[in-house]
């Protein structure tokens, strides 16, 4: 079984730039982000084995266009809270390549000096406020920060990420009633790759579909190919716009496809829970595959730069990599620090 | 100035939230007329409902409301009327609240006051009468506080909402009617126990409600020449540690007479760091009184074996001073039906 596949292959997006959706710089830009995170992973999946990377890595090979897609429609000042699954989300809100493997390799380089890991990484001053290992942790969190944002008499976005599992979670739906009852400017956006671990949505969700489960509340709600990223920076950039109009919360949609095991560096596609695509498949749920092909108007269109920035990045992972190796370990007496302000 | 116990919540509330515009009180019932028993009376007309209000059912997720706020340079106080309703705020107390700080590397700060009322009288049963200041302060991460006096529960508050740490502040309803001095310009800071009465025959280290009944037991051991010394923890943590042990290599005897249950309770741990810090000093074992090991059951004749209480402090002392029981037939002890008028 392949979850929500239809939905997920669909071709309505097919060369989609022929809009001026995106000016050639940024096209550039987002897919600079969106290799960097994919690169990121793929270094991380070609070193885990040699054990260096003590942390729980939930890879998020398929899903990079949601966070880049989505962080890129951002203003600025906004506020980001994540999921376990937050390594694309890090780099598209730091692009700190050199902290983001400090904080893998547990060493002191890492924002959160080891502590964090993989699961917890977060960036304060970029941004990204708080990931969390414990699904739909962050949400009521984030309705908080915006809470705040509105009691400062401030005009600052939170957005939050969110599996689609966390719709099986109580405090989801206490959250989004409490925003949706002040008309808090927060922005939810649902990764929803289908599964909870190995659970397919059908086997756990007794609603028809997340869209119109979240429809009946006081927000504007949309969604979209979470594979395809200038889908993504459109949905959000439309979203936004609606939520300007009437103050009101909104709540994104995107589907994607998870290529790898739920925690781990591989595929599990012979565990048997669910179906491996065929090759033709996988290309249309890849997003780096996909903007390759829709972000420029042809094949060579792009094709020196693309390689160019994949060099350049490759490079940049290697170095961080090499850096966060080499670093140092938080000193002993940092087992005790930042329990208390 | 004279104030009961509610009022000095109150005025506490209304002094932090004049001293400090990113003070807001909210929680359910919070702004209703009956003002959690009175304790948040005047906030509503002095402050606005942007700054004191009622939420939905829901305490996880107001309980990560607050953790979001708190994060965002707010100082919340969030209002449980009962401390059992807590629990489904668990989640976000222990994975979140608690973590966040560390798990950022230091760079979250999370000034954030819970309060909560411990119930107690008139039927209050398994699920209204917990007090869990044991279980909060295993977390790391978590400030405990249980006030006893109106003096504490104002000058606590203040600190604890001045504190840039998460604090659960515990608050035990029959206190709600206790009126004292309180002297708003004395400075208060967590982490010191206080004693309340000197004595040399035995150290009772009382929490919460039992502080009263402690007082209560001192005072009528003393009528037959017995001097306990009584010593409020004030704060389960941090736990200050000195006085305790100070108290205790005083006297060399100590009961500790928890407002919990003794099994992996707060009573066990002040057991274990008395009798391994004081060994020398002791004359006898450290002795603990707490609730039966049984849910609280709500008929009086069963609650009233349930709790602990000043007449089972008396006993206990009596006994490992080697004394007759004395003869309390004569004694008044507390009983709420003449300080207790509810409703609740």
């Amino acid at each position: 079984m392949l979850p929500k596949t239809s939905e997920l292959i669909s071709d309505k997006a097919a060369g989609s730039n022929g809009d001026a959706l995106l000016s050639r710089d940024e096209t550039l830009r987002l897919y600079r982000k969106l290799l960097l995170a994919r690169l990121c992973e793929e270094k991380i999946q070609q070193e885990y084995a040699k054990n260096e990377m003590k942390t729980p890595v939930h890879l998020g090979i398929g899903q990079e266009a949601i966070p880049v897609g989505v962080c890129h429609a951002l203003p600025k000042d906004t506020q980001a809270f994540g999921t376990y699954r937050n390594h694309a989300l890090y780099l598209a809100m730091t692009d700190d390549t050199d902290g983001f493997f400090g904080e893998i390799y547990g060493k002191s380089t890492g924002p959160g000096k080891g502590k964090a890991g993989s699961m917890h990484i977060s960036c304060p001053d970029k941004g990204l406020i708080a990931t969390s290992a414990v699904v739909a942790t962050t949400i009521p969190v984030a309705v908080g920060a915006a809470l705040a944002a509105r009691y400062q008499k401030q005009d600052r976005l939170t957005v939050v990420f969110l599996g689609d599992g966390a719709l099986e979670e109580g405090v989801f739906w206490e959250s989004l009633n409490f925003a949706c009852l002040h008309q808090l400017k927060i922005l939810f956006v649902c990764e929803d790759n289908g599964l909870a671990i190995h659970t397919p949505s059908d086997r756990r969700q007794g609603f028809r579909s997340v869209q119109e489960a979240v429809q009946p509340f006081r927000c504007h709600v949309a969604g979209g190919n979470g594979s395809d990223l200038m889908e993504v920076v459109r949905a959000t950039r439309s979203m936004l716009g609606r939520m300007a109009e009437d103050s009101k919360p909104g709540f994104l949609h995107f589907s994607y496809f998870r290529f790898l095991e739920h925690v781990g560096i591989r595929e599990d596609f012979s565990a048997g829970y669910r179906r491996k695509p065929t090759p033709e498949e996988l290309e249309r749920l890849d997003p780096v595959i996909q903007f390759e092909r829709k972000g420029f108007s042809s094949e060579k269109e792009g094709a020196q730069e693309r390689a160019k920035i994949r060099a350049e990045l490759t490079g940049k992972v290697d170095r961080s990599v090499r850096q966060a190796r080499e670093a140092s370990f938080a000193p002993m007496a940092e087992l005790y620090t930042d329990l208390f302000a | 100035m004279p104030m009961t116990y509610r009022q000095a919540l109150a005025a506490a509330l209304a002094a932090e939230m004049e001293a400090d515009p990113s003070v807001f009180v909210f929680g359910l019932d919070v702004p209703d007329h009956k003002r959690i028993f009175g304790s948040t009376e005047g906030l509503l007309e002095r402050f606005g409902p942007n700054r004191c209000f009622g939420t939905p059912l829901s305490e996880e997720a107001m309980t990560g409301v607050a953790l979001g706020a708190a994060i965002s340079g707010l100082r919340p106080v969030h209002v449980h009327i009962r401390a059992d309703f807590m629990l489904l705020a668990t989640n976000q107390i222990v994975n979140m609240v608690s973590n966040l700080r560390y798990m950022s590397g230091g760079k979250l700060r999370v000034p954030l006051v819970i309060r909560a009322v411990i119930g107690r009288g008139w039927g209050q049963s398994a699920q209204h009468s917990k007090s869990m200041h044991g279980v909060f302060a295993h977390f790391p991460g978590l400030k405990v506080v249980l006030p006893s006096t109106p003096q504490d529960a104002y000058s606590l508050l203040r600190a604890s909402v001045r504190e840039n740490n998460p604090v659960i502040f515990l608050e035990h309803r029959w206190l709600y009617d206790v009126a004292g001095e309180v002297d708003p310009e004395l400075p208060a800071s967590l982490g010191e126990p206080a004693v309340l009465r000197q004595g040399k025959a035995l150290t009772v280290v009382a929490a919460s409600w039992m502080t009263v009944e402690a007082m209560k037991a001192a005072e009528v051991l003393s009528r037959r020449g017995v001097e306990l010394e009584v010593v409020d923890v004030r704060t389960v943590a941090p736990l200050g540690e000195k006085a305790i042990l100070d108290s205790v290599r005083k006297t060399r005897r100590c009961i500790v007479a928890d407002y919990d249950w003794t099994f992996c309770g707060f009573s066990a741990e002040l057991a274990a760091m008395i009798s391994q810090r004081c060994f020398g000093h002791l004359q006898s074992p450290v002795e603990r009184l707490g609730f039966a090991h049984v849910p609280c059951p709500t008929t009086r004749p069963l609650e009233n074996l349930f709790y602990p209480s000043a007449m089972g402090i008396i006993r206990m002392a009596e006994r490992m001073l080697g004394l007759p029981e004395s003869d309390l037939s004569q004694e008044t002890f507390y009983s709420y039906e003449n300080n207790f008028k509810g409703p609740f």
